[in-house]
């Protein structure tokens, strides 16, 4: 056995990658359902729309490009489902050059599924360069850095724009980003005209922001992947988030089974080599 | 002479860019657009150098029997990208550049990203191991992060309370103090390069 | 009951059903729609006094700050006050357009606009520097009913030279320049200074030795930085002391880069070294070559690179992303010696757990002075060490401050963009 396990501290690495490689197949060809616990900044995202009444405004900012498509989607998909489900209005913008195909398609795509219309409903304003100016403008008005919406409607001609001003009007703003963008809606947004605000993150980025979370400036953050599926499982909204759940358990455990067997194996080596008298 | 100029004009813009971070005018903003407009000019122009470079060097290794099959691929794909791109319209979806973009150049850039997958769990593997205490607090803290995604039932609601203290107290308190430490040292490198303290950048005769 | 008693009794519920619908009617009007006073009884809030405008401090002159004594009937009174609503015209007789809402309970409000109009984009609210304004504040109750406005009062906007908000910076700045200047004058004069042993610079010379004795090249990467980020400076300035060993024991640095201007500082730099150390002909510019300015594509041609010319050392100096733990694992399986320094924070994880020295954060910064031991260079880190002291010191100091309610320490170092 001591054996085995001193090989085991010497293993070929292409085992590691061929376990990795089946944890990532198997649930391509057998998917399950991942009970997932919810966490606190999380609900918070949630419960924050949950308690908007109908024909409450929303602000939803989606600044990421197909890049960090997989892990924004879901959160996206799955914050304008349940926006959309409580009749709450929407207004859409992005801040990244690459994006407003991208939320053309997902405003689009939600909508029709909600039969709700744009210009009644939703607008999505598109994009400017310069997002801390650009936030910053639309602290003073939305119509400043956006005279027309993204297919070229004034947004003064649209009923859903009526007597919507500013950040003022609505009740928070939820920022979906890959990229800096968060750091310029907390300085430039949040701290200029204090209105609520929560993150949606890639999960490596998130660690980053908890920080604002302890101070206050954000109350609520949607870390990666899991995060998204945690908002779905709150939303009943069954998306790419849960369905790429499965994935990440697997090869998280593959992963700590690897950590174990690699401690155990190394403490296991260590004792022959006490007992031999070689020291560590 | 051929030391001293390019000295003084690194104290002088340097010098100047530190001024101009306290003034708030309008002419003060126009000179950190206008030096930042100028960086990224001078990026454009050092971009020749940088393709003769590369042309150069895989053009050689085509001479080399055992290199020249992996230059011969990167040579061909560089023509083919610049002539299918040299017009503007090139940008929009449909053109034969973008159709190469999108469907080699973009799942061939998420196939390298992938990669990192299979290189977490090799790095874990052998990082991981519990050779010290701090080694030990390493490990554990991994655990507790990584638990996260592994539904325990019950487990999980306490194990999330960790994982948020543990990102929101320890980790922050770290990179707080890391944060601090860069920002003293590259203040003081700033400064050095300012004050011509700091010349290797600057070459020789 | 006979058809005389039933037939007023049927007229009053039928008039009361009708003065209901009408009274719905009424109030099933658009929200936004101003209602005066007298219509429906709905009070109109007293309206906000005292209304000043003070130029905005520490800008270029395109903004106002307009103050205000909050309406008798915000927090007492009727208490009916929803928002305050700032009216602003470019004349005392003009038409007033709206610039702004608050909140109730907030008696301020910034009115900034610094976008110049242009022919394309003409915008006729710009705030020129020294421009004056005309403005009055009114109270909205909560049923959309409009104070009287306050006087009109005028402001005229100003453009600061100096930003005192960022006054501390500048104490900083200079408190940490003296030491820099003092300890730089102490070391020239001959002052032994300590400092702590780095395992990751004092590892450069045996991982060189180890490449010579191989006859294997050093691979050199400065990351996905530009030439005016401070950790590619760092990165050369450590490729330089690299070089000039590996000149010295004639041992091959190829250095990949992915932008052109790091190119050229980089060939430079490595010539100087090649130069100092007597072996200018050793040089080939052909070791030194650009790659690509994409991220992964630099990640797989450095790859390859590893896992070809197999070298014995791998040195990771300066600004990298994600691409780091795809390199050092690739090193890895190359079996270089791997030597890493980076400012990113979130990459540092990676490049402990996969290389085997790591610099963290101003290690980084500081290893050109480790490796050079110059006196000058020495006496920078000194500096930023008693800073360092200094600010633990501010530190501990407000802690216990704000913990006792005392807010001086934290409103003296507070910085104000």
């Amino acid at each position: 056995m001591r054996d085995f396990l001193e090989k085991m501290m010497l293993i070929d690495r292409r085992w590691i990658y061929l376990a990795i490689g089946l944890a990532v197949i198997i649930p391509a060809i057998k998917s399950f359902h991942v009970p997932v616990a919810v966490s606190p900044e999380v609900r918070k995202v949630y419960d924050f729309v949950d308690d908007a009444k109908p024909g409450e405004y929303i602000f939803l900012c989606f600044d990421y490009n197909p890049s960090t498509m997989a892990e924004m989607n879901p959160m996206a998909y799955a914050i304008l489902n349940q926006a959309f489900n409580k009749d709450l209005k929407v207004i859409l913008v992005t801040l990244d050059q690459f994006g407003a195909g991208m939320v053309e398609e997902i405003a689009t795509r939600v909508a029709a599924n909600h039969k709700k219309v744009l210009g009644e409903d939703y607008c999505f304003l598109g994009y400017r360069p310069y997002p801390a100016i650009v936030i910053l403008a639309m602290g003073i008005d939305f119509r400043v850095p956006f005279p027309a919406d993204y297919y070229g409607t004034p947004l003064d001609s649209m009923s859903v724009m009526q007597g919507i001003k500013n950040f003022y009007d609505v009740k928070g703003v939820i920022e979906i980003t890959g990229g800096s963008t968060a750091d310029f809606w907390i300085i430039y947004g949040n701290g200029r005209y204090d209105f609520p605000l929560a993150l949606g993150l890639t999960g490596v980025m998130s660690a980053d922001y908890y920080q604002y979370l302890q101070s206050g400036q954000i109350f609520g953050i949607i870390p990666g992947v899991k995060g998204a599926a945690e908002y779905e499982t709150i939303v009943i909204f069954p998306g790419e988030g849960m369905a790429r759940m499965p994935y990440q358990v697997i090869a998280h455990i593959v992963i700590l089974l690897f950590i174990i067997i690699s401690n155990v194996a190394y403490f296991a080596s260590r004792k022959k080599k006490g007992k031999l008298g070689g020291g560590v | 002479m051929k030391r001293e100029i390019p000295l003084l004009i690194v104290g002088i813009s340097g010098f100047a860019m530190l001024i101009q971070y306290f003034i708030p005018t309008d002419w003060s903003e126009f000179i950190f657009t206008y030096a930042q407009d100028w960086v990224i000019v001078i990026g454009i122009l050092a971009l020749p150098l940088g393709i003769w470079s590369l042309v150069k060097a895989n053009v050689e290794k085509l001479k080399v029997p055992g290199e020249r099959f992996y230059s011969a691929v990167l040579l061909i794909g560089f023509l083919v990208m610049v002539l299918t791109g040299l017009k503007r319209e090139s940008l929009e979806y449909g053109t034969t550049f973008m159709t190469i973009f999108t469907n080699v150049l973009i799942p061939i850039q998420a196939t390298i990203f992938s990669l990192l997958a299979f290189f977490i769990a090799s790095a874990a593997y052998r990082a991981f191991r519990a050779r010290s205490v701090l080694a030990t607090i390493l490990l554990l803290t991994a655990f507790i992060i990584m638990f996260r995604f592994i539904p325990l039932g019950p487990i999980s609601t306490v194990n999330l309370s960790a994982v948020a203290w543990t990102l929101s107290v320890p980790n922050m308190a770290a990179k707080r103090a890391i944060m601090m430490g860069i920002g003293l040292g590259a203040t003081a490198t700033a400064i050095k390069i300012i004050l011509g303290i700091e010349r290797t950048y600057m070459g020789h005769d | 009951m006979n058809h005389i008693d039933w037939f007023p009794r049927k007229l009053g519920i039928i008039s009361l059903v009708l003065l209901v619908i009408t009274w719905g009617g009424v109030l099933a009007q658009a929200p936004k729609d101003v209602l005066s006073a007298d219509s429906l009884g709905a009070p109109a809030p007293a309206p906000p006094t005292n209304v000043r405008v003070i130029d905005k401090p520490n800008d270029a002159g395109h903004g106002l700050i307009i103050r205000w004594d909050l309406s008798a009937d915000d927090t007492s009174g009727l208490k009916n006050v929803d928002r305050y609503e700032v009216l602003r015209s470019d004349a005392p007789d003009g038409e007033f357009i709206s610039r702004g809402i608050v909140f109730r309970g907030v008696n301020e409000y910034e009115d900034v606009d610094d976008m110049k109009p242009t022919a394309s984009s003409p915008n006729p609210n710009y705030m020129a520097e020294g421009s004056t304004w005309f403005y009055k504040v009114v109270a909205l109750s909560n049923q959309q009913v409009y104070s009287e406005p306050s006087e009109i009062v005028v402001g005229t906007t100003r453009e600061n030279l100096f930003h005192w908000g960022k006054l501390p910076i500048l104490i900083a700045v200079i408190i940490f320049t003296a030491y820099l200047l003092n300890f730089i004058i102490s070391a020239k004069k001959g002052k032994k200074l300590y400092i702590r042993p780095l395992a990751g610079i004092d590892a450069v010379d045996d991982a060189i030795g180890r490449a010579t004795e191989m006859g294997k090249p050093i691979l050199f990467i400065l990351g996905l930085g530009t030439a005016a980020d401070i950790a590619t400076i760092a990165g050369f300035t450590i490729l330089s002391r690299v070089a000039k060993k590996t000149a010295e024991y004639q041992t091959r640095v190829l250095v990949p880069v992915q932008d052109p201007v790091v190119l050229a500082v980089a060939q430079e730099t490595v010539r100087t070294a090649y130069l100092e150390a007597g072996r200018p002909d050793q040089y080939n510019s052909d070791n030194i070559f650009y790659v690509t300015a994409m991220q992964f594509p630099y990640v797989a041609a450095v790859n390859s690179i590893m896992l070809r010319e197999k070298p014995a050392t791998n040195f990771y100096m300066g600004l990298f992303y994600a691409e780091s733990l795809l390199l050092a694992e690739t090193g890895n399986i190359a079996g270089s010696i791997q030597i890493s320094g980076t400012d990113q924070i979130a990459q540092l994880p990676f490049f402990v757990a996969a290389t085997d020295f790591t610099l963290i954060g101003e290690e980084l910064y500081a290893a050109s002075a480790y490796l050079s031991q110059e006196p000058v260079q020495l006496g920078t880190l000194k500096a930023q060490d008693y800073t360092k002291a200094i600010i633990m010191i501010i530190i501990i100091l407000g802690a216990i401050a704000i913990t006792g309610k005392w807010t001086f320490i934290r409103d003296i170092i507070t910085i104000h963009l």
